[in-house]
């Protein structure tokens, strides 16, 4: 993508205007073809209506009712002819008003296509900055104000044509009749000029209010669980009202500006109709014109009336239309992609070696930068589990989602089996590397295309013997079988039918199916019972002897004790740094950090027994001293 | 797909929904009458155009012995007076009207919202976040677009039609019946179209608030998608649901241009009708030629406002297609409802009973099997259990997010149902495991405890703020943070670790100082040593209160006065913590394994 010039327009708002129309043309040049040409189809059948009227009623309707026999016979001929001109009017409509629709509706789901892989395709850290609620306005509101114009325009071009041959036909006739009818275009433009410099801020506001307020929705109703706890929902409320009410505020600006527009466009044509009566009598009266020609010249703008509406359609849509594509084109200009490399990871029979060398995480906060990892040495053979311990905040799960290339590190490198994880070709780390996050993703569809993340009939994708192995290993199989429909049965968004250790147990599985050679387990546990996790912990590595021996390289944040005691290695991290590395006995002994952490619970169960023995004998005491 | 609780559309008929979006928006007819008689007006200055043209023509221009300046000049300038006067209208009804239906709409998105916040988290659940969002705000907009514009306009139509219709009959009621006897086919079908329409668009709707539904899941799980790098998975999902969405956007189109069409060409075949039954009159003495010619110039007078009510009507199947999607959310009946009769429960030490709860969810089978518990009111009491178990089924009742399907949960002798919902929730606090954090700072987030929402005073809210950090013994961690209390936290608390959002999560239910306070997992992702540190302090700051905790780590139970276990839907066990250890059963392995695994 990094070749690709940038969307985001540039220039003059009219050159800006002029890119977005052709690129959105561009993208289905069939339909708009074919819609413009309809249009001017009907463009040219509203001229030729009036034609045909005018005609039927001197050639037809006066003679014969007057008694003429050679125009009574063409009674039913006129008829026949005005039939034809319906027709293809209709018809004219018809396909424009369709092809119209089609290319609006390819063109919104253009952007859309392009919005959502944008959305795949930038790295978490970007998602961490733009909220859900915005982004989901982008793919709804943002698209719809920027294909707006595109529902009026093959009208609008269509007839081009047709106001092209009516100005020639005027200037034919007269150039005095001429300028008087086409002052109007001046005065459009004029209109348009003012029109849009209010517009295009008002405009502006009213997008980001409607992204505002969606993101208030979408934040508001993910924290449901919250706010129906606390009782806040009329605090929500008011929140939600409060950015209601600014967009209202926002709507009615943009809407006012339309409404003063809108009707100036709209009698600018009847003025013109005037203006060239006015005219048309002076020189009729000179002698310059005749009458037939000024009727003639009235009538051609009395026809283009609804057209020259179509402009104003079109132009009255510009403004929101630029703001939208503004908005879709920063997204899609956005550069936060981690670029892939291009070296394969070869499969190799056994667990990965893991290399972190001096590295070092800078996020920006505040206008400073804060340091969440520095100077980490971390090296991991394959095939052992490692254990990352640390305090609240230590850094744990920034340190491990490097791992699956989720984040890249500001300074110092991460090689897998020695190669760069820059340097890895898109898809070679998911193929092995499984991270199972702290807090689960669950998606709206079956237990199995949770677990295999595939549809059926993918290649490679898991079978459902596989898919049971896994779930036997996450201790989640028994689960399974007594949901209704087993593999095959839905789970809601976000999981919701599942409790949250069975929901972590699934993503457990999701990362075993996958017979990862790393496998990242960011305190992965925290909701599954002790028993449940060392039996997890247990199967994972009889599972990996069942290999042949050659295990699968884990890294896991834990807290438990037991799981730690697991670990061949254990990693302990404080404020972002590595205090120590070593097996659990040997740091126990000799980081007094880490044994804090180790034996908490045990110093304050033994704390507590001396309390209560403290309380007791106060107690006896007490009692003693009573009688 | 799992069904949802909230109907994706509301059954109400088309005049009937109108009705009841009018009724939640009253505004949209404030000063109705005023809108259409100016309306009227704007209407009557567009017909007055057309007619001016016609006799400035006819007895100006064309007047016999040459053009009749002072005539013509007469004409035009009452013609440009009518345009302007309609023009004026036509702003002042526009303004009248983004006026009124923007209040009226953002009354219906409020309550929309406040609608979703009053369903029970169950019936919350089963719409996607994405969808919901849609009801309140595409769906909205799209009604918006009828009634700033279609709902007058309408009116405008009809009434322009009867005129035209009236000056018609002026000329030859026959050619008058003629027309009508042309248009009514029109009206036939266009009656059985409506409802083909109206399905088009709630088609339309339904596909959007689905494209919205899957476009969020990819932006929600972003760091699940990548970290199993089904990106591309995930990114044709989302192509069908926009393809979907395309497709049924393509098809109402298809619909409405067809049916909009039709009114074009009967418009255009009625001028042939005309003609040839026009002059067939006129020859057969009927009707004068100037009769005929006139009458032509009426019938467009006549068909401009048809069709225009043709393309009104199609809009109109748009706008209840949203609508009904934004009622179905307020007709959702709110399942956790406050009683009638509610009384507010006093504060004061919290004591709760269950009495013989049983509880399954929808469609799911039963997963508390007749529950009995006592947790007297100042003590603390553990919940331990196997995950799935069903112990957070339990704090849910207690909390009251759900009702029991048999039996009663009794907050001090009352059922909860009987009580206010408000005083309820000011009582009963749930920190459940995945501590939510909105998007501003630490500060903020631990503030949304304090009830009611303090107003104005920030020194005095950050000074609770603060008090109620140090308690807690996170005053460390807080100096450790880029800003302090002033760090932003991402949203969903994304720029805190997991562990730092139930640190924030904990605190801002400390500040909510409830009688009982239910902690479910609350503290599964802090290190032991924090745990350790905030049990204690939650020790000794809720004395007096009654607090429920569930958790895995048995140091919980330990340092609780009752301990509850529960298995497979069952209260196995109650009792003290040395009482249980000493008994022998399930409670005397679970903390054997636990002490073994913490050494
Ligand atoms: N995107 C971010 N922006 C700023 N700070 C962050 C961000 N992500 C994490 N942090 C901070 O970095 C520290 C380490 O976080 P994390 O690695 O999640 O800790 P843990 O060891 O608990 O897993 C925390 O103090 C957290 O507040
Ligand atoms: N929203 C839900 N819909 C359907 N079933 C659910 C839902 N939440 C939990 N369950 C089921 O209810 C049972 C008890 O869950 P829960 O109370 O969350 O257990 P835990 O003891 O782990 O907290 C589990 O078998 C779970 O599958
Ligand atoms: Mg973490
Ligand atoms: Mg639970």
């Amino acid at each position: 993508m990094s070749g690709d010039p940038a969307l985001t327009l540039t220039g003059s708002r009219l050159r800006r205007s002029a890119t977005l129309v052709w690129r959105g043309m561009r993208s289905e040049p069939r339909l708009y073809v074919l819609a413009v040409a309809a249009s001017a189809l009907f463009g040219a059948a509203t001229v030729a209506v009036s034609r045909a009227v005018g005609w039927a009623t001197d050639a037809v309707v006066v003679p014969a009712v007057a008694g003429d026999p050679a125009a009574q016979d063409r009674i039913w001929q006129a008829g026949l002819v005005l039939a034809a001109v319906a027709l293809t009017l209709a018809l004219g409509v018809a396909g424009r008003r369709i092809w119209a629709g089609y290319g609006f509706a390819a063109i919104q789901a253009h952007h859309r296509r392009g919005l959502t892989r944008q959305y795949l395709r930038l790295p978490v850290s970007w998602h961490r900055a733009h909220p859900a609620g915005r982004l989901l306005s982008g793919a709804s509101a943002d698209v719809e104000a920027a294909t707006g114009v595109f529902n009026p325009l093959p009208f609008a071009l269509g007839v081009v044509v047709m106001i092209v041959v009516a100005a020639a036909m005027l200037l034919a006739v007269d150039v005095w009749l001429a300028v008087a009818a086409l002052l109007v275009v001046p005065a459009a433009v004029a209109a348009n000029v003012v029109f849009q410099r209010h517009m295009a801020p008002a405009a502006t506001r009213a997008q980001q209010l409607r992204a505002e307020v969606a993101d208030v929705a979408h934040e508001s109703f993910e924290g449901a669980l919250l706010v129906k706890s606390l009782g806040t929902a009329d605090r929500e409320e008011r929140r939600f009202a409060e950015r209601t009410d600014e967009l209202r505020a926002a709507n009615v600006r943009v809407g006012t500006v339309r409404a003063v527009f809108d009707p100036v466009i709209e009698l600018l044509p009847s003025l013109g109709t005037l203006a060239v009566l006015g005219v048309g009598t002076w020189r009729a009266s000179t002698g310059a014109v005749d009458a037939g020609d000024v009727v003639t010249a009235a009538y051609l703008l009395t026809v283009m009336a609804v057209p020259v509406r179509a402009f104003g359609w079109v132009l009255g849509e510009l403004p929101r239309a630029l703001v939208g594509y503004d908005r879709i084109a920063a997204v899609l200009d956005a550069r936060a992609s981690l670029a892939p490399g291009e070296h394969a990871l070869p499969r190799g029979a056994g667990g990965l070696a893991v290399r972190l060398e001096d590295v070092g995480v800078d996020v920006p906060a505040a206008g400073a930068t804060a340091t969440l990892l520095d100077g980490v040495d971390v090296d991991v053979a394959p095939g052992t589990t490692v254990a990352v311990v640390g305090s609240t905040g230590a850094g744990k799960t920034t340190l491990v989602s490097l791992l699956a290339r989720l984040s890249d590190p500001s300074r110092g490198r991460v090689l897998l089996d020695g190669t760069d994880v820059r340097d890895l070709a898109a898809g070679e780390i998911p193929s092995q590397v499984a991270l199972v996050t702290q807090q689960t993703f669950v998606f709206e569809d079956t237990v199995r295309a949770n677990v295999t993340l595939a549809d059926p009939g993918d290649e490679g994708a898991p079978d459902d013997a596989a898919v049971w192995e896994a779930l036997r290993v996450a201790r989640v199989d028994d689960v399974v079988r007594e949901l209704p429909g087993g593999l095959d049965a839905p789970l809601g968004e976000r999981g919701a039918n599942l409790s949250g250790g069975q929901r972590q147990r699934l993503a457990i599985a999701r990362a075993l199916v996958r017979r990862p050679r790393l496998l990242v387990l960011d305190d992965a546990t925290s909701a599954v019972d002790p028993r449940v996790e060392s039996e997890i912990l247990g199967a994972l590595s009889s599972a990996a002897g069942d290999a042949g021996g050659q295990a699968t390289t884990v890294v896991m944040v834990a807290y438990r004790m037991s799981s730690v005691a697991l670990a061949d290695v254990v990693v302990h991290l404080e404020g972002g740094r590595v205090v120590d590395v070593g097996p659990h006995a040997e740091l126990l002994a000799r980081d007094d950090g880490y044994r804090d952490l180790a034996t908490a619970y045990e110093r304050e169960t033994a704390r507590r027994a001396r309390e209560l023995a403290d309380e007791a004998a106060a107690g006896e005491t007490a009692s003693e001293e009573a009688p | 797909m799992s069904t949802s609780r909230i109907a994706s559309a509301s059954e109400l008929g088309v005049l009937a929904t109108l009705r009841r979006g009018v009724q939640i928006s009253p505004q949209i007819v404030d000063g109705l009458w005023l809108t259409l008689a100016l309306a009227v007006l704007a209407a009557a200055g567009r017909v007055v155009v057309p007619v001016a043209v016609q006799r400035t023509i006819d007895d100006g221009i064309l007047a016999a012995g040459g053009p009749d300046a002072a005539r013509v000049a007469l004409l035009t300038g009452l013609a440009a007076g009518a345009v302007v006067v309609a023009g004026l209208c036509t702003a002042v009804v526009n303004v009248r009207l983004f006026r009124r239906t923007e209040a009226g709409l953002a009354e219906l998105r409020v309550q929309a919202f406040r609608h979703v916040h009053d369903l029970s988290t169950l019936a919350q659940g089963t719409e996607r976040r994405g969808a919901l969002v849609s009801r309140v705000t595409s769906d909205v907009d799209t009604i918006s677009l009828f009634v700033q514009w279609g709902g007058i306009q309408l009116l405008v139509s009809t009434l322009q039609v009867l005129v035209a219709t009236a000056l018609m009959a002026v000329y030859s009621w026959q050619l008058t019946l003629v027309v009508w006897a042309c248009f009514v086919p029109l009206f036939l079908v266009l009656r059985r179209a409506q409802g083909t329409v109206n399905r088009a668009y709630a088609a339309v709707r339904q596909a959007v608030g689905a494209m919205l539904g899957a476009i969020s899941e990819a932006v929600v799980g972003a760091e699940t998608v990548r970290a199993y790098g089904v990106a591309a998975r995930t990114g044709r999902r989302v192509d069908a649901a926009v393809e979907t969405t395309r497709a049924t956007q393509a098809r109402a189109q298809l619909l409405v241009s067809s049916v909009f069409s039709s009114g074009v060409l009967v418009a255009n075949l009625v001028l042939a009708v005309v003609v040839v039954v026009g002059t067939l009159l006129g020859v057969g003495g009927g009707l004068t030629a100037g009769q005929v010619v006139a009458f032509l110039f009426l019938v467009q007078l006549f068909t401009g406002p048809v069709q225009q009510a043709t393309e009104i009507l199609n809009e109109l199947q748009n706008a209840v297609a949203g609508w009904r999607r934004v009622l179905a959310v307020l007709e959702t009946p709110v399942d956790v409802a406050e009683a009638a009769d509610a009384v507010p429960s006093p504060r004061g030490p919290a004591a709760v009973t269950l009495r013989g709860v049983r509880f399954g969810y929808p469609g799911g089978p039963e997963v508390l099997h007749g529950v009995d518990l006592e947790l007297p009111a100042r003590r603390k009491v553990a919940v331990v259990g196997r995950t799935g178990s069903g112990k957070t089924t339990i704090a849910k009742l207690v909390t009251r997010l759900m009702d029991p399907t048999e039996g009663q949960v009794l907050l001090d002798g009352v059922d909860l149902r009987r009580l206010t919902l408000s005083s309820l929730r000011e009582r009963v606090v749930l920190v459940p495991q995945e501590g939510f954090l909105f998007d501003g700072t630490v500060e903020e987030n631990v503030a949304y405890g304090l009830r009611p929402e303090p107003t104005g005073d920030a020194a005095g809210t950050r000074a609770r703020v603060t008090e109620a950090v140090e308690a807690l013994g996170l005053s460390d961690w807080v100096a450790g943070l880029p800003q302090g209390l002033a760090t932003p936290v991402g949203q969903r608390g994304e720029a805190l670790s997991a562990g730092e959002r139930q640190l924030v999560a904990i605190a801002r239910a400390y500040l909510a100082a409830p009688d009982l306070l239910v902690l479910d997992e609350a503290t599964s992702a802090v290190d032991p040593a924090a745990e350790v540190r905030i049990a204690r302090a939650l020790d000794s700051l809720t004395s007096g209160r009654s607090t429920l905790t569930i958790a895995h780590r048995l140091s919980t139970a330990e340092a609780s006065d009752l301990v509850v276990v529960v298995d497979d839907g069952h209260v196995v066990e109650v009792g003290g913590h040395e009482e249980l250890a000493a008994a022998g059963g399930v409670y005397a392995r679970m903390h054997a394994s636990w002490v073994a695994q913490t050494r």
